[in-house]
Order: C-alpha cells, then sequence, then structure tokens
C-alpha cells in the first residue's frame, strides 16, 4: 500500500483582479481533498477568494544544474533592459 | 418566554457547539497529518466561536455581571445540556469523522431553521453559523466516503465508528420543556421535524460510502437533561481547570 499521500502544489488568488501565485504544497489523496486541505492550511485568515491545485508530479521544471546555460546568458545583455530612456520629471513611478 | 427557560433552549443549542468544540481541541498537534490536523482544529474554531455568540447573549439576558466565561467554565456537569453523541471520545479518526459527520448534518439542519427564529440574536448566529456549518458537513461528508469506499481497514474501522454512534443519533431530535416553549414561541426549532430528513440524508451518504445502516433500534438519551456519559467528567476537568483552579484568571 502507498503510505504517503501525493504532493500537491496550491495556487492562490488573494483578491479578485490579481493573479493566482504558488502558496506552497500539501499532501492529499485526491483533488478535492487537496482543495479542502489547502482551504483550510492556506486560507484560514482570509488570503484567498479562489485556489487552483495541481499534483506536483504534473509540473515540468527546470533543473537547477542547467542554470548555467539557461539564465546565466541573459545576465551580461543590460540593452533589453528599457533603462537607456531619460523619463521625463512628470512620470513619477517607473 | 420567561428569560431562564430561554437562556435553557439556548444551551440546548450552544452546549453541543462548546462540547464538540472541546472534543476536537484535543487533536490540535495529533491530527492523523499536518493538514486534517488544521482542518480539525479550524472546526473546533468555528464551534467555538459559535459558543461564544450564544454565551454572549446569555451573559447579557442573565445580567448581573455574568461573563461568558462564567456560562462555558464554571457550570456542574449536570447543567450543560449537550447531547451525548459530542462528548463521546476521539477513539481513532474514523470515530472523529463520523461523530463529526452525524453531528454535522444535524446541526447544519437546525441551523437553516434557526435562522427564521422570530429572536433577532439568535437568527443573526444561525446566519453566521451555516456557511462555516455546511463547510464541516462537507469535510466529514467526503471522509466518510473515502473511508468506508477506501480500504479494507478503513472501511472496518468507520463501520465499527458508525455502528457505535448510531445509537446516539436519536437524541438529537428529543424536545425538551425549553424546546416546546420556545417552539410555541416562534423562537426556537422543531427538532423532532428534522429527523426524517435528517436520516435519509445520512443514510444515502452511508450507501455512497458503501457501508450498512445500523438496524439497532436501542438509543441513548438523558444528555439534553443534563445525565451525561462517563466520558463527560473527564472533558469538562480539562475544560475548566484553569478557571477553577486560578478562579476569574484572564489570558
Amino acid at each position: 500500500m502507498e503510505k504517503n499521500w501525493p504532493l500537491w502544489e496550491v495556487f492562490v488568488r488573494s483578491k479578485n483582479g490579481l493573479e493566482h501565485r504558488h502558496f506552497g504544497s500539501l499532501h492529499a489523496a485526491d483533488a478535492e481533498m487537496a482543495l479542502e486541505n489547502a482551504r483550510d492550511v492556506y486560507t484560514r485568515r482570509n488570503e484567498g477568494v479562489s485556489i487552483w491545485v495541481v499534483e506536483s508530479k504534473h509540473i515540468t521544471a527546470t533543473n537547477p544544474e542547467n542554470n548555467g546555460e539557461l539564465f546565466e546568458p541573459a545576465q551580461d545583455k543590460v540593452y533589453r533592459h528599457p533603462t537607456f530612456y531619460t523619463l521625463p520629471d512628470e512620470v513619477k513611478h517607473m | 418566554m420567561e428569560k431562564k427557560n430561554l437562556v435553557q433552549y439556548i444551551y440546548g443549542i450552544a452546549d453541543n457547539a462548546l462540547i464538540l468544540g472541546q472534543r476536537l481541541s484535543e487533536l490540535c498537534g495529533h491530527g492523523p497529518s499536518l493538514e486534517t490536523d488544521i482542518a480539525l482544529t479550524n472546526i473546533s474554531l468555528d464551534l467555538l466561536g459559535q459558543t461564544r455568540s450564544y454565551y454572549q447573549y446569555v451573559a447579557l439576558l442573565e445580567g448581573e455581571g455574568k461573563t461568558e466565561d462564567d456560562i462555558a467554565f464554571l457550570r456542574t456537569e449536570r447543567q450543560y445540556k449537550s447531547v451525548l453523541l459530542v462528548e463521546q471520545p476521539n477513539t481513532d479518526f474514523a470515530y472523529v469523522i463520523t461523530r463529526q459527520f452525524l453531528f454535522d448534518a444535524f446541526h447544519l439542519a437546525l441551523l437553516e431553521k434557526l435562522q427564521h427564529s422570530k429572536d433577532d440574536t439568535l437568527n443573526a448566529i444561525a446566519r453566521k453559523a451555516i456557511k462555516e456549518v455546511s463547510y464541516h458537513l462537507r469535510f466529514s461528508g467526503d471522509w466518510v466516503k473515502r473511508l468506508g469506499d477506501g480500504t479494507d481497514i478503513s472501511k472496518q474501522k468507520v463501520q465499527e465508528a458508525v455502528n457505535m454512534l448510531w445509537t446516539y443519533t436519536d437524541e438529537l431530535f428529543h424536545l425538551t420543556e425549553a424546546d416546546s416553549e420556545a417552539v410555541a414561541e416562534g423562537i426556537g426549532v422543531d427538532v423532532s421535524q428534522l429527523k426524517e430528513d435528517y436520516y435519509g440524508k445520512v443514510k444515502e451518504l452511508l450507501e455512497e460510502a458503501t457501508l450498512e445502516i445500523p438496524e439497532s433500534k436501542y438509543f441513548q438519551k438523558g444528555g439534553k437533561q443534563g445525565i451525561h456519559t462517563e466520558h463527560m467528567g473527564y472533558l469538562l476537568a480539562d475544560l475548566q481547570y484553569m478557571q477553577r483552579a486560578y478562579p476569574n484568571m484572564k489570558w
């Protein structure tokens, strides 16, 4: 018998209009239980208005070993950031 | 309706929430998994929150400087009018869930009627509590189905819990004197009217959970008159210890 319940990732929308954000993970035997557990573990202090759960095994992730080839090449390409424009004073928050 | 009878009527509702809330609070840090631990203590907090609303109302009715704490902590066993079902111990997870389910199904039906009470405080408490209790029933009902339709062992355990706790269900529908008076005044709920629908819904879910409906026709009663099972004294000892040892202490 499988002793451990599968792991689920929990995404919570804090307010209408905002996106769902990753809140954490938990164990549950099925999707319905994962939703109920997520409701109890992550939204009991009024943190959310909507919950998504997805079984962790369905998430494909990058391997940290490949971080060099995946992410480092972007580090020395400052010209990809729009930081060379002079902003008019009236534009405050940018 | 005389104040003291209204107070008795409120005890009949509120004490169930207090005692079940206390039972569930014993599981804090001891649930079978982190997730169910939090879920059960959440339910406990919901019930204790409802208890506070009822007891604050009682304190107001009684006056003379009474507080909700006096009502919760300083009555004797006979003065608690909770049903026998809610004081039953946390024998194992199957018992915890079954007790919860058998009570939630009743509790929700009661509140759905109580929200139309002529008493404005009671109907307001009921309207707020309905949302919480709907979730309790969803949680406990789903778990009964999972355990019943789960492994051989989970099925055996939940069936045993159903068989053992069934004997406490009939008392939920007994009318006390305070009940009858409150019903006549349009304040209270005639719980005897909830019985048929309750057993219909409970049996439907138990069948879905592939469990057998107990055939026993023998039912326990007494809690509503303050005559409790042997478990109640221990529960109250835990509940009342701080107030008895350090009178008037505050957090």
